[in-house]
C-alpha cells in the first residue's frame, strides 16, 4: 500500500470516528460511523485482505448501520443538550486522558514500527484462501459458530413473537377484542 | 506509470459518460415508449428554430427531454424546507447517485485490447473480487434515499424513506443470493473471467450463456434489481397517491434531477448486471478471437473488429434490458406493501436459498470438488 494512501485513509478514519463521539445529532454520528467503517474496509482492501474488506462494507455498512438508522428513527432520538457536568470531574478526566496519551506516546516511540515490505503469499486474503482456511482448518469452529448464531436468531424470534391467542372460552372475551 | 494513470483516467471518464448519457437517453426512451404503449403522442415540443419541421421530420421531443428539461431543472430555485437538516438535505441526492455510478468501475465492457504493445482491459478497475464490490456498493446506496427523506423534515418524505430503506435491504438479500449462485456456477468473483467463461458454444450452436445454467437466478436478479431501482411496480417509496412523491417530496431543481438520474442509472445498472451474468457480457454468439465460426461456416475478422463488435454487442444488450424494464414499468400496476414484502421474504429469499443449495450440490457432483 502506498504510504500516501495509508495516511489519507488513516486520517479520514480517525477524524470520522472522532465525529461519532463529538457530534450531538445521532444521525450525524451514524453517518460518521459509516464513513469510519468504509475507510477501515478500504484499509483492509489495501492490505490485501480483499474479502474481509468488502465483507466489512457489505455487512456493517449495508446491513447493521441500516438497523441503527431504524432504531434512531423508531426511538425518535433527537440532538440532546450536553449536561455541563462537574468541574472536578472534568479536571480529573483531562488529567487521565493526558496521562494515557503520554503513556501511548512513550510506548509507541520505543517500539520499532518500521517493518518494511512484508511479503505475503500469492492469493493471500482472496476468497479462495479464506475459504480453504475456514472450511478446512477451522471447520469445527465455523460450524459451531453458525449453530450458535442460528440459536440466537431463533431465540430472538421466540422472544419477539406475540403470545399465541388463548382459545377463547365461552363468556370470556379475547384480550384486546372490542367489547 | 504516468501513461497507466492516463489510460485509467480515460477509461473511468468514458465509462462514466456512457452511463450518464444512457441514463439521460432512457428518460426520452421512457417518455416516448410510454406514449407508444398508451397510444399517445408523447414529448413533441421545443425544437431549435423548427429545423426538423422545415425538413419535414416529425418532432420526436429530443430537444425538450435532453436539453430543455435539464436546463429547466438546473435553473430552478433550490428549495430547502424550514427545519430541515441543511447538510444532510444537500448530501442526500449525491449519496444516492455516487454508489450507483462507482459500481460501473468494475464492469468489463469489452475484451482486452493491445495498443502499442500494452494490454488494456476495457474495464475501469480490474478487481479480482468484482462481484463482492458490486454487493458492497449496492449496500451503500440505501443511505442517500434514507437520509435525504429524513433530512427533509416532512412526514411524507420520512415515510417514503422508511419504505425505501426497508424495501432495498429486503431485496438486497435476494440479489445477493442470485449473485452467489452465479459465483458458485462460474467459480470466480472476477467479472471479466465470468464473461470469458460464457464464450463458446454447447452442442455446436447454443451459446454458453449464464441464462441456460441459472434461469432461476436470472428471474431473481431481474426482479430484485427492479425493486432496488424503486420504479413501478415497486415504487411504493414514492407512491404519489399516498406520499406525494415520497422521499424526494421536498427536493427541487438540480437535487431532484440527481434523484431522477439515480433511478435511471440504477435501471442501467440492473441491465448491465443481467447482461454480464446471464447474457454473456460482451460475448457475441459464435464470435471467437479470430472471427465468426458456426459449424463449417466461418467469417474471419481482424482482432480490433472483434473487440469493437463485442463492445457494441454489450451496449446493445444493455439497452435491450433497459427497454424491457421500461416495458414492465408501464405494464404492471403498483404492488401493495404487504405483497411487496411477501414477495421478497417469502418468495425470493427462500427460492434464492434453494437455488444456492441446488447449485452447490450440482457443482460439487459435476466437478468432484468435494471428496
Amino acid at each position: 500500500m502506498p504510504v500516501q494512501l495509508f495516511i489519507f485513509l488513516a486520517v479520514v478514519s480517525i477524524a470520522s470516528s472522532l465525529g461519532v463521539v463529538v457530534q450531538k445529532n445521532p444521525i450525524h454520528c451514524l453517518l460518521a460511523l459509516i464513513l469510519t467503517l468504509i475507510t477501515i474496509g478500504a484499509l483492509f482492501v489495501a492490505l490485501d485482505a480483499v474479502t474481509v474488506g468488502f465483507l466489512q462494507i457489505i455487512v456493517y455498512v449495508g446491513a447493521i448501520m441500516v438497523l441503527f438508522l431504524f432504531v434512531i428513527w423508531l426511538l425518535n432520538l433527537q440532538a440532546e443538550p450536553v449536561p455541563i457536568g462537574h468541574l472536578g470531574l472534568k479536571f480529573f478526566a483531562t488529567i487521565a486522558v493526558a496521562a494515557m496519551a503520554a503513556e501511548l506516546f512513550v510506548f509507541l516511540s520505543k517500539t520499532r514500527t518500521a517493518l518494511g515490505e512484508v511479503n505475503v503469499a500469492a492469493g493471500y486474503g482472496s476468497i479462495d484462501s479464506l475459504a480453504q482456511t475456514l472450511f478446512g482448518q477451522y471447520l469445527m469452529a465455523f460450524e459451531t459458530t453458525s449453530i450458535l448464531l442460528l440459536v440466537a436468531v431463533i431465540g430472538a424470534v421466540a422472544v419477539a413473537r406475540r403470545a399465541l391467542p388463548v382459545r377463547a372460552s365461552a363468556g370470556s372475551p379475547r384480550p384486546g377484542a372490542p367489547s | 506509470m504516468a501513461i497507466d494513470l492516463l489510460i485509467g483516467a480515460i477509461k473511468a471518464i468514458v465509462i462514466l459518460l456512457l452511463v450518464l448519457n444512457l441514463s439521460a437517453v432512457l428518460l426520452w426512451f421512457e417518455r416516448k415508449g410510454s406514449a407508444l404503449i398508451q397510444d399517445r403522442v408523447g414529448a413533441n415540443r421545443a425544437a431549435i428554430f423548427g429545423i426538423g419541421k422545415r425538413m419535414g421530420l416529425p418532432n420526436l421531443g429530443l430537444m425538450n427531454t435532453l436539453m430543455a428539461d435539464p436546463l429547466k431543472l438546473f435553473t430552478k430555485e433550490d428549495f430547502v424546507p424550514e427545519g430541515a437538516d441543511k447538510f444532510l438535505h444537500a448530501l442526500g441526492p449525491f449519496l444516492a447517485l455516487f454508489p450507483v455510478l462507482v459500481t460501473f468501475a468494475v464492469v468489463p465492457i469489452g475484451d482486452a485490447i493491445q495498443i502499442g504493445g500494452r494490454t488494456v482491459q476495457l474495464q475501469a478497475a480490474s478487481i479480482n473480487a468484482g462481484a463482492l464490490y458490486i454487493l458492497a456498493t449496492i449496500g451503500v446506496g440505501v443511505y442517500g434515499v434514507a437520509l435525504g427523506g429524513w433530512a427533509s423534515n416532512n412526514r411524507w418524505a420520512l415515510l417514503g424513506a422508511v419504505r425505501a430503506t426497508a424495501q432495498m435491504i429486503s431485496y438486497e438479500i435476494a440479489m445477493g443470493l442470485a449473485i452467489i449462485s452465479i459465483v458458485i456456477t462460474f467459480g470466480t468473483l472476477d467479472l471479466q473471467n465470468i464473461v470469458h467463461q460464457q464464450g463458446g458454444v454447447w452442442f455446436g450452436w447454443l451459446p454458453r450463456w449464464g441464462i441456460f445454467l441459472q434461469p432461476v437466478a436470472f428471474v431473481m436478479l431481474l426482479t430484485a434489481g427492479m425493486a432496488e431501482s424503486k420504479r413501478v411496480p415497486f415504487d411504493l417509496p414514492e407512491g404519489e397517491s399516498e406520499l406525494i412523491a415520497g422521499y424526494f417530496t421536498e427536493y427541487s431543481g438540480g437535487k431532484q434531477a440527481c434523484f431522477m438520474l439515480t433511478d435511471f442509472a440504477e435501471v442501467v445498472l440492473v441491465a448491465v448486471l443481467v447482461t454480464l451474468f446471464f447474457f454473456g457480457g460482451w460475448q457475441v454468439p459464435w464470435l471467437y478471437g479470430d472471427g465468426f465460426h458456426l459449424g463449417v461456416h466461418q467469417l474471419l475478422l481482424p482482432r480490433v473488429a472483434v473487440v469493437i463488435v463485442g463492445v457494441l454487442a454489450f451496449w446493445i444488450k444493455v439497452v435491450m434490458f433497459c427497454w424491457l424494464q421500461i416495458l414492465v414499468r408501464w405494464t404492471l400496476p403498483r404492488f401493495r406493501y404487504d405483497q411487496l414484502m411477501r414477495l421478497g421474504w417469502k418468495g425470493l429469499v427462500p427460492l434464492g436459498l434453494l437455488n444456492v443449495l441446488v447449485t452447490a450440490f450440482v457443482v460439487v457432483l459435476a466437478t468432484g470438488a468435494g471428496r
